[in-house]
């Protein structure tokens, strides 16, 4: 039985890299570049078309487990300045949240100031506690954030 | 299974300031109940008693062995859209460190290696 729900959150990630904007904008915008820090442990399909309209997925999940689909659409690209997608997150076919998620590159006397903002929706409480399995340490980590 | 009615309980359990102050100490790790009770300006009954409405939301659970009471946070407690929404930024904290690794190591291999004639992204 599914409970219906829509929860909002927002969550805002700032980092500052010792290289310039332009540097730090190439690791988003070609799938080999970003490969090589955005999959995660059990990803076994990422495609990446980096243009406006442009879609960007990554599957994966443990093994003999649920498939966790991520979908993005290019929204917005503004080379060494600014990247806006919208994507969805699945598990399996059900619907967990829907995200539009902002990245701006601002050139820093030290380098490049990164900002990555998601805001979303997270429906109908993910359709199952399995999303728990995103680890209790890293929700440990997170909840002093969370409670801030 | 978890229900809805549980996120009600938990806002509730936070809603107070002595109970999010405990949560927040809880934060850096587990914590026996007169060392949460120390800073407090209350009995130790007090603090006993937030502890039990932080346990019995599952935000907090606590283990007895002697004399001593250990709590630690619980975060099953703190579940579904939080869960997600504090997994999701803790997955992008973890990639954003990681793309500082790999631009930190594409500056080193351009320092230790002769200079290219072109400039890769």
């Amino acid at each position: 039985m599914t409970t219906r729900s829509a929860e909002h959150g927002s969550f805002t990630v700032t980092r500052t890299y010792p290289v310039p904007p332009e540097r730090v904008f190439a690791a988003w915008s070609t799938q080999e570049a970003k490969a090589r820090w955005f999959g995660a442990p059990g990803t076994t399909g990422y495609e990446l078309d980096f243009r406006v309209g442009g879609a960007e997925v990554n599957r994966g999940g443990p093994s003999g487990g649920p498939v966790y689909t991520y979908e993005a659409t290019y929204r917005d690209i503004v080379s060494d300045t600014r990247i806006v997608y919208d994507y969805v997150m699945k598990r399996d076919d059900s619907l967990i949240s829907v995200s539009v998620t902002t990245v701006e590159f601002v050139a820093a006397p030290s380098g490049t100031t990164l900002t990555f903002t998601e805001q979303g929706v997270f429906l109908d409480g993910g359709d199952t506690p399995a999303i728990r399995e995103k680890g209790t340490g890293e929700l440990l980590d997170a909840l002093g954030d969370a409670l801030a | 299974m978890l229900k809805y009615q549980s996120v009600d309980e938990v806002f509730r359990a936070l809603g107070d300031p002595t109970r999010r102050d405990l949560v927040e100490r809880l934060g850096d790790g587990p914590a026996t109940v007169s060392q949460l009770a120390s800073p407090l300006d209350m009995s130790l009954s007090a603090v006993v008693q937030h502890l039990a409405v932080l346990e019995s939301c599952g935000i907090v659970r606590s283990e007895k062995s002697g004399r001593t009471r250990t709590c630690r946070l619980e975060p099953v407690g703190l579940h579904l859209a939080e869960d997600w929404f504090a997994g999701q930024r803790a997955q992008w904290e973890r990639r954003l460190d990681r793309l500082g690794e790999v631009l930190a190591d594409a500056v080193t291999a351009e320092q230790t290696s002769p200079p290219s004639p072109t400039r890769g992204a």
